[in-house]
């Protein structure tokens, strides 16, 4: 079994097409849709985590590919809402890569977005909603 | 040279008052010495910005046509339990009330995303708040339910009334167990994994007048950014603990009843918090002044972090069990380098209280003192100090066992 996570960029001229039902049904894939936004004559975009045997998996990406889906890789990243941050350093001492730090003079909290390997860990930790996990 | 309180007020109305934070004054009174700074300094302003989880405030929503008596009915706040236990339209919502619905810990470690102290964040920053009420209807009182937008500034009365905020000193929460724990404290890691504190240190308000001689019933306060009233003394005051040479305690000690008008306040210092695994509260922005009357006084209030000492608590069994136990002591200066030793293991700290914001309130205080739109008030009466006897006592168990005629 292999699984990707990547972004789905479906052009409008494909929204009324059937595809995921396609991954599944042709390529007997697992499709696991993290996040889904498709309106009408506009570009949709869809998350997802399929899931499947490899050579099908490649296979499904590479219909996903021809039918004109763009697929790219997921980069997964945590935002700082700094101005929801009230400062208290909660998050600190559970970041495994110093990504988030305090500067002692002042106390001060900061986010280092290159050192951040969005392992999640501070979502639950801060108990203000200011650590945020964007597709 | 001692003042007197009006003494300060007349400087303060004339313009002429120094003020300086809590931590402003630590290096003032080094460089100049006790004597030389208590002439000149009139008002030191201290700050604390975090949860304190017995806060709520009382609303009184006017009468609807026809008239609906919400006292004994059941009311909600953006689907959060108020209590209505009163006349017909007051209420009071509590900080860590939870929708019934709420999954609380049933998936555990739960989330807690909305609650009281969000409803309260919610109002403060102006936004509609949706109001459900079932009442019962009686001849005076015939409106049986209600389903209605309603927002602070067409309130009657909105006031912040904290039965317990301040806390003087603070534990230090570590996990001496083997499994995480979700804590009011915070995200506690295995075998002493973090350490987690909540002071403002050097600029926390009982901190700085730690025998409470300046502060009392009737003292004007920064409360959640508007002008509130220290009322009395907190619930679960206990000034009778062992104490520094500086009189600061090294244990937690002394507490705030505090109350202010809502509509004053500013939703940026009163934020309501999710701790998972725990519940919903408010973080709550307070800013106590000091008038320097005397020398000791100024002491005091330049009580620096290096001095100020608090007790390490085990959460995974002292804590839970109520045994009292302690891991020993470490300093405010300690905690805020980010790391302590504990049981011969370096660990590291994380903050709940938000010092950058404390200094910000404290700031705040001394500009409103300084600009002379804030005075300051003579106590009406003291808070219990450490000789008073006044001490917080354990739940005294009685279980409840029926009676052989109800049998």
């Amino acid at each position: 079994m292999s699984s990707r996570r990547v972004v789905l960029n479906f052009p409008p001229h494909l929204i009324d097409q059937p595809i995921t039902y396609h991954l599944i049904r042709d390529y007997d894939l697992k499709v696991n849709i993290l996040r889904a936004r498709i309106t009408p004559n506009e570009w949709g975009q869809m998350v997802v985590d399929i899931n499947g045997n490899g050579e099908n998996l490649e296979r499904g990406l590479a219909y996903l590919a021809e039918t004109g889906v763009v697929v790219q890789p997921l980069d997964r990243e945590v935002r700082w809402l700094e101005d929801r941050c009230i400062q208290c350093s909660a998050c600190v001492a559970h970041c495994p890569t110093q990504a988030l730090t305090v500067d002692r003079a002042t106390m001060a909290v900061a986010f280092h977005r290159d050192r951040c390997i969005a392992c999640e860990l501070c979502l639950n930790v801060c108990a203000y909603q200011a650590m945020e996990m964007s597709f | 040279m001692a003042k007197t309180i009006a003494e300060i007020n007349d400087k303060i109305r004339q313009g002429k008052a120094v003020v300086c934070t809590a931590e402003e004054i630590i290096p003032l009174v080094r460089q100049k010495g006790l004597k030389q700074t208590a002439a000149t300094v009139d008002v030191v302003t201290t700050g604390t910005f975090a949860p304190m989880c017995s806060s709520g405030a009382y609303f009184n929503l006017g009468h609807t046509k026809p008239r609906i008596k919400m006292g004994g009915g059941r009311v909600t706040l953006n689907g959060i339990p108020a209590y209505a236990g009163f006349a017909a339209v007051d209420l009071y919502m509590g900080a860590t009330a939870l929708a019934e619905d709420d999954p609380r810990n049933k998936v555990y470690p739960g989330r807690f995303l909305y609650g009281g102290g969000h409803v309260i964040e919610d109002l403060v920053a102006g936004r509609d708040v949706r109001l459900t009420v079932n009442a019962y209807g009686t001849d005076c009182y015939p409106r049986r339910s209600l389903d209605a937008w309603v927002r602070l500034a067409d309130m009657n009365e909105a006031v912040l009334f904290n039965m317990r905020n301040a806390y003087q000193n603070y534990n230090v929460a570590v996990n001496l167990g083997e499994k995480v724990l979700y804590t009011y404290m915070g995200v506690l890691k295995p075998r002493l994994g973090n350490a987690n504190y909540c002071t403002a240190g050097q600029l926390s308000p009982l901190l700085n007048d730690p025998l409470y001689r300046t502060v009392g019933v009737g003292t004007r306060i920064f409360l959640g950014g508007g002008q509130g009233y220290v009322v009395a003394h907190g619930t679960q005051h206990n000034p009778g603990v062992p104490r520094t040479a500086g009189g600061v305690p090294r244990v937690p000690a002394g507490t705030l009843a505090v109350m202010g008008d809502l509509k004053q306040m500013q939703a940026r210092w009163l934020r309501g918090a999710s701790f998972t695994g725990y519940g919903v509260t408010l973080a709550v922005g307070l800013g106590l002044p000091i008038p320097i009357l005397d020398e000791e006084i100024l002491a005091a209030a330049a009580v620096s972090d290096e001095e100020l000492v608090a007790p390490v608590v085990d959460y995974s069994q002292a804590y839970p069990n109520c045994q009292g136990e302690t891991l020993g002591e470490v300093t405010v200066a300690q905690l805020k380098s980010g790391e302590i030793t504990v049981a011969g293991k370096k660990v590291a700290t994380a903050g709940l209280s938000s010092y950058t914001k404390a200094r910000e309130i404290a700031l705040i205080l001394k500009e409103w003192i300084v600009s002379g739109s804030f005075l300051l008030t003579e106590p009406v009466a003291p808070l219990p100090g450490p000789a008073s006897g006044y001490a917080v006592k354990p739940f005294q168990e009685r279980p409840w066992t029926p009676s052989p005629e109800t049998v």
